[in-house]
């Protein structure tokens, strides 16, 4: 028994000698790297630089977007004389946590508005905004989306907002002019019913905040405030919102897109198994692509008791605070977010530019598309605060059972939810 | 437990019949160098990393730099309270995915259990023709990566997939299969007329969800999983039924016969005891399978539709790399960890006190009840 015991105390402490050993190797190895870039990496202090190359890390939406950002980051490099890593993400979250805790981020990379909070908090990016030259050309809202504590964090890389898109041909089949485009909800409500006809619905929609939160904005609401800071699910302005979709809904003249056997609006208006939509800019891709026979034209989305309102999406050019050469990375940032590189990609992929100067242009290049970009005055981003994307996708899966639910009951639930992320 | 005992079993005799004390270190010595290799990778790609992930389960560590920082603070049992506790969105997920595996678990484990033992005692058979052929092909789903098994669900079960249509030959009109969050048992209530379930149900909550919800059965996308877990590894299985299976001895078998015992008794009384051993190893495995699956989701549904497909251990990494909640994430695998270990103990257990035969188990278990 004795021995047993001698025994395990041997292990135990061969076991912890061990832990030990690699822990403290693995300790210093990420210490290291953190201090690696050695001139002032603090935030407040100057940025970074050195010899060291950049890594770009991106989720592309497709083979286009992939092309187009590597020939652009590769140009600049060809200019700058700087090298560069342009490295295409599966899983961006992903892999971008895993090079925060190691020390070696990659130095620029797409980041979302909803992931921004988690990774400023722990000091993982360079708030990066107030040194851009152009950093006024920004549209504010979406600046608003990009800051966190006070601090305009990166560049908004583009963005993009949803309108109601029509199917042509169904809306002269069903009797309507253009003077019957919706301007209101109750219009909406009407030509929906007009457009319910011949096996499809008049209008199809995801079941989800990213396309619903459009109805709460013309309502006057939204889930948070502009700044993400407060709550205000629980608003009645919301509480109608969803009542008029519920009613929608109830009517029969409204059907989510997975009810009707699609996976998103943008696939049930292709299959032409409904005569509307709402939408992001990104349709447009998605329908030439696809559904190049369906004919289609964008209008602005009805104004609803408050006025219009819809909803806006955008990434940012993140910053690693860890990245070594943060200078260059600023630089590329800079080229990648200049009027031209934007309007490349805009042609290359879709998305609109984020800064008003290249607006006019953007218009005359694509002027069937100009109600995604009006909508910039009226949109409103979604929330941003740290746990909030977990809470959407709760409120999400109350949505897909609105026509059954209560409204009031729903937004209270998420009121509480978001409530304990801002409470803390 | 049991695994301590058995590699500490062999001191045994040494310890009842001391040695010179020389040799046996010698021995020592050597019995440790010989196994040094496999101490040291274990240690450090199983050992390390488990205790690291100890330790952020009671750390504040947000995910930027090592856990081992001087700015990483421990904060004991916050993790695991607000998990267990706390009431918000983060126990209310947890219970979610919780339920959802318990369905997945309940229904997945007896079933693939019962398929390979019937498969096994089919392709066992030496009157089969064929023997070979029937093993590869029900053996087959296992050997194929789930990740491409998952794709093929997908597309099998969309809602105008091949299972509809068959479906929709016999009359019968298809859910929506991995859109639908309606719970199995819910359907079947509402059909019968119960729309909601009573109060003393919907209003008391367990870790965040009702008791009507707990009660609800899988979803009708679940279900779709479960049918793909049950086809994936009943091949599994039925291999290692093959092997005990051809481990018994026919005498016993053969005595059963002159007793004038049928196939079937000879099948519960004769077979199943002997293959006891095989049977635990089944259920244990399968438990602890099913308690952590995680690439059908990731690849399939990521939790959808209504958070009905969520699984603690897709949870675990949703927690940490998405939301940057890396403490509440490692609390999750190991509270997983523990609901495993105690689910294989009391089955343990179960098998070890029940007796060979289940027709009477009221009069053998009290023969052997003191134990």
């Amino acid at each position: 028994m004795q021995r047993r015991i001698q025994r395990t105390v041997t292990i135990a402490a061969l076991v912890s000698v061990v832990t030990l050993t690699v822990g403290a190797c693995g300790g210093s190895g990420f210490s290291d790297s953190g201090g690696a870039g050695g001139t002032g990496a603090g935030t407040d202090g100057e940025l970074t630089s050195s010899k060291d190359g950049l890594t770009v890390l991106f989720a592309p939406s497709g083979d286009a977007e992939t092309a187009s950002v590597t020939s652009a980051v590769e140009s600049w490099s060809k200019s700058s004389g700087v090298g560069t890593t342009v490295v295409p993400a599966t899983q961006l979250n992903q892999q971008l946590s895993q090079g925060f805790a190691s020390g070696k981020p990659a130095d620029v990379f797409y980041l979302s508005s909803d992931a921004l909070a988690g990774y400023a908090s722990n000091g993982s990016l360079l708030a990066y905004g107030d040194r851009l030259p152009n950093k006024d050309d920004f549209y504010p809202a979406l600046v608003k989306s990009f800051t966190y504590d006070g601090k305009f964090y990166c560049a908004p890389k583009d963005f993009s907002t949803l309108q109601l898109v029509i199917n042509t041909d169904m809306w002269k089949a069903a009797g309507l002019t253009d003077a019957d485009v919706p301007t209101t909800w109750d219009q909406l409500k009407t030509v929906s019913q007009k457009l319910t006809r011949d096996g499809h619905v008049g209008l199809s929609v995801s079941g989800e905040y990213a396309r619903l939160g459009a109805f709460m904005v013309q309502a006057g609401g939204n889930l948070m405030n502009a700044d993400s800071t407060e709550a205000t699910a629980d608003s009645q302005a919301n509480v109608q919102a969803l009542q008029y979709v519920k009613g929608l809904l109830d009517g029969g003249e409204l059907k989510y897109a997975k009810d009707l056997g699609a996976g998103w609006g943008g696939e049930a208006f292709g299959k032409g198994l409904a005569a509307m939509t709402i939408e992001g800019n990104w349709i447009t891709g998605a329908l030439s692509k696809d559904y190049p026979g369906v004919k289609y034209q964008v209008v602005e989305l009805p104004a609803g008791p408050a006025g219009k309102g819809s909803l806006q999406f955008s990434n940012c050019w993140g910053i690693a605070a860890d990245s070594p050469n943060q200078a260059a990375a600023l630089k590329l940032v800079e080229q990648l977010t200049s009027a031209d590189s934007q309007l490349a990609f805009s042609k290359a992929f879709g998305p609109m530019p984020s800064i008003g100067s290249a607006a006019e242009q953007w218009k005359t290049e694509n002027p069937q598309l100009v109600p995604f970009l009006d909508a910039v005055d009226y949109a409103q981003g979604v929330p941003t605060a740290k746990g909030s994307a977990d809470v959407v996708t709760d409120l999400n899966s109350k949505l897909e059972s609105l026509a059954t639910g209560d409204p009031q009951q729903i937004l209270s639930q998420t009121q509480t939810n978001l409530q304990a992320l801002t409470g803390k | 437990m049991s695994t301590t005992s058995t590699t500490t079993g062999p001191a045994g005799p040494v310890t009842t019949r001391p040695r010179r004390s020389a040799a046996r270190s010698g021995e020592a010595v050597s019995g440790w160098l010989f196994t040094a290799p496999v101490v040291v990778l274990l240690g450090l790609f199983l050992g390390v990393p488990v205790l690291m992930a100890l330790w952020v389960s009671v750390s504040d560590w947000t995910g930027r730099g090592s856990p081992f920082s001087a700015g990483v603070h421990f904060v004991g049992a916050r993790n695991y309270s607000e998990l267990l506790t706390g009431g918000g969105l983060a126990t209310q997920d947890f219970g979610t995915a919780l339920k959802n595996n318990a369905w997945y678990v309940v229904v997945v484990v007896p079933v693939q259990t019962a398929l390979s033992l019937v498969l096994a005692v089919l392709v066992n058979q030496a009157a089969l023709r064929g023997r070979g052929f029937f093993r590869t092909a029900f053996y087959f789903p296992s050997v194929t990566s789930s990740v491409a098994i998952t794709v093929l669900w997908l597309f099998l079960f969309s809602a105008s997939g091949a299972v509809n249509q068959v479906l929709g030959w016999v009359g019968i009109n298809g859910p929506n299969w991995f859109n639908d969050p309606t719970g199995v048992l819910h359907a079947l209530l509402k059909a019968l007329g119960v729309q909601d379930g009573p109060a003393a149900l919907t209003d008391h909550r367990l870790l965040g969800v009702t008791w009507w919800d707990w009660l609800g059965g899988p979803s009708v996308a679940m279900s779709a999983f479960i049918v793909m877990a049950v086809f994936t590894t009943s091949g599994t299985f039925m291999l290692l039924f093959v092997a005990a299976l051809q481990n018994l001895s026919g005498e016993v078998t053969e005595a059963a016969v002159m007793d004038g015992a049928n196939g079937w008794q000879r099948f519960w009384r004769i077979t199943l005891p002997q293959l006891r051993p095989t049977l635990f190893t089944v259920l244990t495995l399968g438990l602890i399978g099913t308690w952590q699956v995680f690439d059908q989701i990731y690849t399939g549904t990521q939790g959808a539709p209504g958070k009905t497909t969520l699984t603690p251990a897709y949870l675990s990494y949703q927690t940490s790399f998405v939301n940057q909640e890396w403490g509440q994430g490692a609390a999750i695998a190991f509270i997983l960890f523990v609901i495993i270990v105690v689910l294989t103990l009391f089955q343990r257990w179960l098998l070890r006190e029940r007796s060979e035969r289940r027709p009477r188990p009221v009069r053998r278990a009290s023969e052997r009840g003191t134990r």
